[in-house]
């Protein structure tokens, strides 16, 4: 239906268009999505890529350093710890681990959350209330801490540091649909939709929920960023991940022991977790940047 | 303006009332039998008849949690399973420490913050700007309990400047009064160890600070930007003032408006972050304490410290919702 011509039009072009090229544009976004893409491809091709079995034990290969170390081999690149498992390969696999505590985390505070968020910002009035003296409530424990107490209760398991991260993570889900859910309310297209009778909760999802997806994709990415450090952190506190899982945190807290032996076995993944929460992190800044006008130049 | 304050005030009883009700809630809801969590499995039936009897466990819900906010209204956060300490009194005990660290590392952090947010804005994508931002940006994805470790590695394990853990070295001789170990050697003019607690401090605080120092320094630079935009910098600057009045005396005193609030925000993270830089630093603090009830399983203290944490930090967020209607006028009136 449409000719060249028109499209060239900027008017008729799809908004989306115009956001992915401003994304594209923005190098420090594009930077972020190769270091997240390098981290996706590691997880997905983990058998792969890793050259030895990430819990396999090795006794003649304890504490071997990285290969640029004048004893280093070429067998484990990056060393090995001190039952010679193969670092890389724990790293790769790690990988896996921390993409999905922070896709599960996150999913469940984005479902949650927006839900909520949806509910309040459309209904008002005494849901709205108590909705969000809930979220108020949740905010009032400070950082990782709720996350920290819920696991404790639970008891420690990456399973449950992921419900324990998914919930400390609704209220910011909450919040800002409520923000923009509010915002859409009073826009003509709503009135329009319930005037001819459509159900509320068409209205909500159907028609409200799409127009509110700019900010929810940033503070989902800005969300991986954290969770995956907030996992790190539950189980570097042996809270998460337990042995001898190849997780991030918990490899770093095995290697405390080993610090002035062995500095490479607390050093990688350390690297790790620093680039792949700053690959989230550079990708949600460049995303806000491209979905919110209000904050471009 | 009162009126403002008030509302602020009132609504902290429903939040506390809120996250006193879910402290409560965790250990009931938690599976399995609470007095059973409470003592460990290998508890005798007598003993458990008793924890039942004293938390009213067998009570209906709503009983338990009056006895609960009964007990907590009068400073009653119970006793710890291990040592049989009031939590009360341990926290009071330990919370000088965590606040000495958190007053320490906010500092650093505003101070750094600050400078670095300023001097990137007025060179705006200079090097400096982009090394700083960078900096800033890796700063905010740091897995802090490792950046501790690699700083206790260089810097007390190969280089030996700095002590790596603790608070105060042992032949230390220290008049407690406050807690507040610098404040004390300063009232008891013992400067040795006015000098050791700094010497101590040191790693745990800069550790602690890296996060907050880098989203303060993100927030100062684009709060400049902005205002270093705007009409009177500009009369100003044709007014023939000098760069540095320019930028101090009239840009800085609005562009810190919104990185007060971030400040006052950081506290949390602060407080949150001690647990982490508590444990790696052996920091005697409410952090390091809880961290171990967390692996003791001693769920008293899990409780106490939970309430006192939060209702710290209610408070604190409170007070910079305050400050900042002082300082800026035009929120009291939404």
């Amino acid at each position: 239906m449409k000719n060249k011509n028109t499209r060239k039009n900027p008017e008729d072009r799809h908004p989306l268009v115009d956001q992915l090229d401003q994304l594209w544009r923005n190098k420090i976004a594009v930077i972020g999505l190769i270091i997240i893409s390098i981290f996706i491809l590691a997880a997905i091709f983990a058998p792969v890529l890793s050259p030895h079995n990430p819990v396999d034990t090795a006794l003649y290969d304890q504490l071997k350093p990285p290969v640029w170390h004048e004893t280093g081999k070429w067998k484990n690149i990056l060393g090995t710890d001190d039952l010679g498992r193969d670092i890389l390969s724990r790293l790769i696999y790690g990988a896996r681990i921390s993409l999905l505590v922070s896709v599960v985390s996150v999913g469940l505070a984005f479902v949650c959350g927006t839900f909520l968020g949806c509910i309040s910002g459309y209904f008002k009035g005494f849901r709205d209330s108590l909705i969000m003296r809930l979220m108020d409530i949740l905010l009032a424990f400070p950082y990782i801490l709720l996350a920290i107490v819920i696991v404790a209760y639970l008891g420690p398991s990456l399973r449950n540091a992921m419900v324990a991260i998914g919930i400390t993570y609704v209220p910011r889900f909450a919040r800002i649909v409520r923000g923009s859910v509010l915002e859409e309310c009073e826009k003509d297209y709503v009135t329009a939709a319930r005037s001819i009778g459509v159900s509320d909760g068409r209205i909500i999802f159907i028609e409200i929920l799409p127009n509110c997806l700019g900010p929810l994709i940033v503070q989902t990415t800005l969300s991986f960023a954290s969770a995956i450090l907030d996992a790190a952190a539950l189980s570097f506190l042996g809270l998460g991940a337990q042995p001898p899982t190849p997780e991030w945190g918990a490899m770093i807290a095995q290697s405390r022991s080993l610090i002035l032996r062995a500095s490479w076995v607390m050093t990688f993944p350390g690297l790790a977790i620093l680039f792949a929460v700053l690959g989230f992190n550079l990708l949600g800044d460049g995303l806000r940047d491209a979905l919110d006008p209000r904050l471009r130049d | 303006m009162p009126a403002y304050i008030l509302r602020r005030f009132l609504i902290l009883i429903p939040t506390l009332l809120g996250v006193s009700f879910i402290v409560f809630l965790m250990l009931r809801l938690t599976p399995g039998d609470p007095a059973e969590l409470l003592l460990g499995e290998r508890a005798t039936e007598s003993a458990l008849q008793e924890v039942r009897e004293h938390l009213g466990l067998n009570e209906p819900l709503h009983v338990q949690y009056g006895l609960f906010l009964k007990r907590l209204m009068k400073g009653d956060l119970g006793e710890t399973i291990w040592t049989r300490q009031k939590v009360w009194i341990e926290v009071k005990q330990r919370f000088p420490a965590t606040i000495e660290l958190s007053l320490v590392a906010l500092c650093i952090s505003c101070f750094f913050g600050v400078l670095f947010g300023i001097i990137s804005a007025t060179r705006q994508y200079s090097l400096f700007d982009y090394l700083s931002m960078l900096g800033a940006l890796a700063g905010v994805s740091m897995p802090i309990f490792w950046l501790g470790l690699v700083f206790m590695l260089i810097f007390s394990l190969n280089l030996g400047w700095l002590p790596i853990s603790g608070r105060l070295d042992v032949h230390i001789n220290l008049d407690v009064v406050t807690n507040f170990y610098i404040l004390d050697a300063v009232l008891t003019r013992n400067w040795e160890a006015l000098r050791d607690a700094l010497w101590h401090i040191i790693m745990p605080a800069v550790t602690l600070s890296t996060i907050p120092t880098a989203i303060v320094a993100r927030m100062t630079r684009s709060s400049m930007l902005e205002v270093l935009r705007q009409d009177y910098i500009k009369t100003a600057r044709a007014k023939g003032l000098s760069n540095f009045k320019v930028i101090f005396k009239h840009a800085l005193r609005n562009a810190l408006i919104p990185v007060v609030t971030t400040i006052g925000l950081q506290f949390g993270i602060l407080m949150g972050g001690a647990i982490l830089t508590e444990t790696i630093f052996a920091w005697p603090g409410v952090g390091k304490w809880m961290y171990d009830a967390v692996m003791q399983r001693d769920y008293m203290v899990i409780q106490g410290g939970t309430l006192f944490i939060a209702t710290i930090f209610v408070v604190i967020n409170l007070m910079v919702d305050v400050l900042y209607a002082v300082i800026n006028p035009r929120i009291s009136v939404k």
